[in-house]
């Protein structure tokens, strides 16, 4: 063994002898980057899947195929694990299990095209759910294509098979994976025969195959309009809620329906044309639906009705909530209407069959529609009821279940207990599931999870440090200061492993690449020059021949010929402070790839150091949280004359969170170090994921109130405090507090990005 | 003099106390800023006063470029010699109008210091090269504007600066009030002004999510104009309160939904 190998990986460290080991290749072309590659691995691979990591590697290095699986493999798997978040790890055996079985059959070929594409394909897919559809895709592709040709036996590999691979990348760009897996049914379905045009059909040269693509692409993808949507609850309804998606393709049984919960606003994952009316507006009309229920619908009390007076309330109530949409926005009356089912009068026998959602399925059509044309006398007389109800106002829940409950008795039939339902033309797809619209006395879950939140920070809390420093606050009841009210405590932020920060920062490369150009721009360039200045140190020419000339003919000319240089004015010093209250320890994402709140402010802090420190503006950034007046906690984690180094990325590193957020305290003590910089602008950036709370104070317009003190306060010491603020729900008081001078992240994802990109805005 | 004097009764909507707290602003000569974001009606607010109390207006509309020189005046170049010429300022200063200057931040803030003197018990202005000071008309006052929703940090108005005016607080006005305003400015219909009101709530929505301001009564009016005109509501809405605003092809799409789902 002592041969060429030996030679070729002298490796330095024993870890990185150790790693190569465990690979087992012999190939020069590997040895030659392996330690490169290995490096990028380190950066998503956590420790313990290492091995299996370097076991698939070294399994692909011995195929017989050559170089080509291994290295694609060590060089494209990083790119898939960062792309699946924490699901990495489940991932890889599925992975290789598909190898395996191209292995075994007479596609071998092909792996390499498949690692090839696979980490553009996982950025698409973002999840490891959707990454198995999409390998069971490829797989049902493989087995059915292989080697039935003309009834040969298993000799001839699937030709369609590495073209799909190459191709698949730009196909989840325009498909979902529900429309992918149609697109390659149909090539199977018609090519399976033919392997040269299966070849054209999957490598889209085939006016077939992009025919169907385009038939497939006829729906929006969530993906594609997301922001829009965003912009669409808030610019008309005034909701910021968050939007989820969720898969369409795969649940045959029973089609997911929209509905929404305290994570958000659940939508499916893609929208096709319905008619005239676009994927977009289907989006628009379920979030429409859902907005009217969150203003005006209450819950319910189930245990006292039957399921089917229940589902009278909900056909009533969904009327209700889009009669007064429709006030608000009339043009929705015509998405509503296209979108709703038309119930064809006599179409349900009740001799036969249960009749009950049939009714309402077309009294909910009579609501939307005057031209609805029925002939029912009591359809038409509950119609007329219902806006007449409506008449001058929203009514309420109650009372317009009141009215369904009517509507039931007065039209109830035997057959309505039928076990055999109409449903055709019953379904009205825009409409969520109204989970919200009910309570159940029984099984109350309301469990009391209070586990005392001050305990694990019980033992910092002994750190003895320095004697507090007191501050007053507002009271606005009594509009008087309470002199030397709060205590706040300050200390050196503890130290954590500060590699654990410059992981995080090499994981934003991207990012930090874009940064740095925009940083380039701003950086103070020593001189700057001033033009039209009347008095300055030097002629500017251009201008002064211009002068002369309107002079000579006889015109007055510009006296402003001067230009003077002054040095940039770039004098900004400038203090972070972040909230570390509990509430940053909640997660965001579902499943392990979720992320905490202080996990994302720690990488935002981090860039936003980096980029300053580049700069060159002086920064300090400190942590601070409270419990009680008597003990508000604030933390040195940068100075303003210490560089971005070790010692700093320790602290942040070892950031962490609980208690509350007394904010006015906080601000005022940072206001303390601030007010002594000398600087033009003194800017004080709070990072906070809530509104000021204390658990000594329980009305909740009180620290508000001490807070938009204290920013005044520091206003008048000419330091201006701008407010970045991951709260969805701050519009209600944040600008009350800061006025204009706030931001409000929609996608906390986005904030690591977004709080550099803030400050190089505010002080352009 | 009577070039600034404003003949002619500009419409104004109040939207509180503010034409009664005006006055007695002007009363005691006490300096006044007006802030609010643009076009909301801060300008016309003051031309209105203006008239109401019978005083000259001159109106200064600041810009980056503009120095001390061209609010004080300064000495011409001329064939036979150099002639001394007041700027607005003095102008105003000497006459006793309303000297208002419009959008204050935009100048730099070396320039605006200028003004300090004018704004104290003193009430003179130096012309420093002239080598006069001016004994401000009794009649004059000074007047500016600013908008606080500047994001940047950088532009900001000196405290000291601040700490010389009196302050009215401006807003867009409320549905109703701005329902009210482009009815009378343009004889647009109640019930269409109102959508126009609806739409620009749309766009107010999106401030700070992408658009740095929102849409303006100002824009709103020159929608009513145009449908006044005869031009389609919805191509007066694209036109004069999208477009202008914003070329972020998401917003627009949701602003252009906003305006169909509107006028039916
Ligand atoms: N209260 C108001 N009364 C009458 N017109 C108003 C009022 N507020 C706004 N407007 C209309 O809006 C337009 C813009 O207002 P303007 O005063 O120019 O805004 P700015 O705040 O930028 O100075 C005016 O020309 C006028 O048509
Ligand atoms: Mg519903």
């Amino acid at each position: 063994m002592a041969d060429v190998d030996s030679d070729l990986v002298a490796y330095q460290h024993p870890l990185m002898r150790q790693y190569w080991a465990r690979l087992d290749s012999r190939f020069p072309q590997v040895a030659e980057v392996f330690e490169e590659m290995m490096a990028e691995a380190l950066l998503v691979i956590d420790r313990p899947d290492l091995d299996a990591y370097l076991d698939a590697a070294g399994f692909l290095g011995k195929l017989g195929r050559g170089v080509e699986p291994i290295l694609v493999f060590l060089e494209e798997w990083p790119s898939v694990v960062a792309a699946m978040g924490k699901e990495g790890h489940i991932v890889l055996p599925r992975v290789m299990d598909f190898v395996k079985a191209m292995q075994k059959s007479p596609n071998g070929k092909a792996i390499a095209p498949f690692l090839q594409t696979l980490a553009a394909v996982a950025r698409r897919l973002q999840s490891a759910e959707q990454l198995q559809h999409y390998l069971d895709i490829a797989r049902d592709l493989m087995t059915r294509t292989t080697g039935s040709i003309h009834g040969h036996h298993t000799t001839f590999p699937s030709p369609g098979l590495p073209q799909l691979f190459e191709q698949a990348p730009r196909l989840l760009e325009l498909l979902s994976i529900g429309g992918l897996k149609n697109w390659v049914e149909y090539g199977i379905r018609n090519y399976s025969h033919h392997p040269e045009r299966q070849e054209e059909y999957f490598g889209l040269r085939l006016a077939d195959s992009r025919a169907v693509l385009q038939r497939e692409r006829r729906g929006t993808l969530f993906a594609d309009v997301e922001r829009q949507l965003s912009l669409y609850l808030r610019a008309l309804w005034r909701d910021d809620d968050q939007l989820v998606p969720y898969s369409t393709a795969f649940d045959e049984l029973r089609k997911p329906v929209p509905y929404y919960d305290r994570l958000g606003l659940r939508v499916p994952d893609v929208f096709e044309d319905s008619g005239a009316i676009a994927g977009i507006d289907r989006y628009r009309a379920v979030l429409a639906h859902m907005v009217g229920h969150r203003r005006w619908s209450t819950p319910q009390i189930a245990d006292n009705w039957s399921p089917f007076q229940r589902m009278a309330v909900e056909f009533f109530e969904d009327c209700r909530v889009e009669t007064l949409l429709i006030r608000e926005f009339p043009g929705l009356r015509r998405i509503f209407r296209a979108l709703h089912p038309k119930p064809v009068e006599d179409a349900c026998d009740p001799e036969t069959t249960s009749c009950l959602r049939h009714r309402l399925a077309m009294f909910s059509r009579a609501c939307l529609d005057p031209d609805h044309g029925y002939r029912d006398a009591d359809l038409n007389e509950f119609v007329r009821r219902f806006h007449a109800l409506l008449a001058d106002g929203p009514a309420s829940t109650a009372e317009i279940a009141g009215l369904a409950l009517a509507y039931v008795a007065r039209t109830r039939r035997q057959s309505d207990q039928l076990p055999k339902v109409r449903f055709e033309d019953t379904v009205i797809d825009y409409r969520d599931d109204n989970r919200h619209l009910w309570t159940f006395i029984e099984d109350s879950d309301d469990e009391d999870f209070f586990d005392d939140p001050n305990k694990q920070l019980a033992k910092e809390s002994e750190i003895v440090g320095l004697p507090p420093r007191h501050y007053h606050e507002w009271d606005y009841a009594t509009q008087t200061f309470r002199p030397d009210w709060a205590s706040v405590y300050e200390a050196l932020h503890p130290s954590g492993n500060s590699a654990d920060i410059d992981k995080l920062l090499l994981k934003h490369a991207a990012l930090a690449k874009q940064l740095k150009r925009l940083l380039d721009l701003l950086k103070p360039q020593d001189k700057v020059r001033i033009r039209y200045q009347e008095e300055g140190s030097e002629l500017d020419l251009d201008v002064a021949l211009r002068a002369l000339i309107d002079f000579k003919g006889g015109a007055t000319p510009d006296p402003r010929i001067n230009m003077s240089h002054r040095t940039d004015g770039r004098d900004i010093a400038v203090l972070l402070l972040v909230d570390l209250s509990e509430s940053l320890k909640q997660k965001l994402g579902a499943g392990e790839a979720a992320q905490t709140i202080l996990e994302l402010s720690q990488e935002a802090v981090s860039l936003l150091a980096w980029a300053i420190d580049r700069l060159g503006d002086p920064l300090a950034i400190a942590g601070f949280h409270s419990n009680t007046r008597h003990e508000v906690r604030y933390q040195h984690i940068k100075g303003f004359s210490e560089r971005w180094d070790d010692t700093v990325k320790a602290r942040v590193a070892a950031m962490e969170a609980g208690w509350s957020t007394r904010m006015g305290a906080a601000l005022r003590h940072a206001g303390h170090y601030l007010g002594a910089r000398k600087a033009d602008k003194r800017i004080l950036l709070l990072l906070t994921d809530g509104e000021p709370a204390d658990i000594d104070v329980t009305d909740p317009q009180h620290l508000r109130a001490d807070t938009k003190k204290a920013v005044e306060e520091l206003d008048a010491q000419g330091i201006a405090t701008f407010c970045l603020s991951l709260d969805p729900g701050a519009d209600e008081y944040v600008r009350e507090i800061f006025g204009n001078r706030f931001r409000v992240l929609d996608r906390i994802e986005r904030l690591p990005e977004q709080l550099p990109m803030l400050y190089l805005s505010l002080t352009k | 003099m009577s070039d600034y004097c404003i003949l002619e009764e500009p419409f104004y909507q109040p939207q509180g106390r503010e034409v009664g707290l005006y006055e007695a602003a002007y009363a005691a000569r006490l300096p006044v800023m007006v802030k609010g974001p643009t076009g909301c009606g801060k300008s016309r607010f003051v031309e209105y006063m203006a008239w109401k109390l019978g005083k000259p207006l001159i109106t200064v509309a600041c810009n980056e470029d503009m120095t001390a020189s061209d609010l004080v005046g300064r000495y011409l170049l001329e064939a036979n010699g150099t002639r001394w010429l007041d700027g607005p300022l003095t102008t105003a200063a000497r006459i006793g109008a309303i000297c208002y200057l419009d959008e204050i931040v935009e100048a730099r803030q070396d320039t605006t210091v200028v003004i300090h003197p004018l704004t104290d018990h003193r009430r003179t202005l130096p012309l420093d090269k002239k080598g006069e000071l001016v004994q401000a008309h009794p009649d004059f006052q000074l007047v500016i504007s600013y908008n606080p929703g500047y994001q940047s940090l950088m532009k900001d108005l000196k405290q000291s600066t601040k700490q010389r005016f009196t302050a009215f607080d401006f807003d867009y006005p409320a549905p109703e009030l701005e329902t009210t305003i482009l009815a009378k400015e343009t004889g647009l219909a109640e019930g269409t002004a109102a959508k126009l009101v609806k739409v620009g709530q749309a766009g107010r929505n999106l401030k700070g999510h992408g658009l740095d301001e929102g849409i303006s009564t100002r824009l709103l009016v020159y929608a009513a104009t145009l449908i006044k005109r005869g031009v389609d509501a919805r191509d007066a809405c694209r036109m004069a309160l999208v477009r202008p605003i914003t070329d972020d092809a998401d917003i627009r799409a949701t602003l252009d939904h906003a305006i169909d789902s509107t006028f039916v």
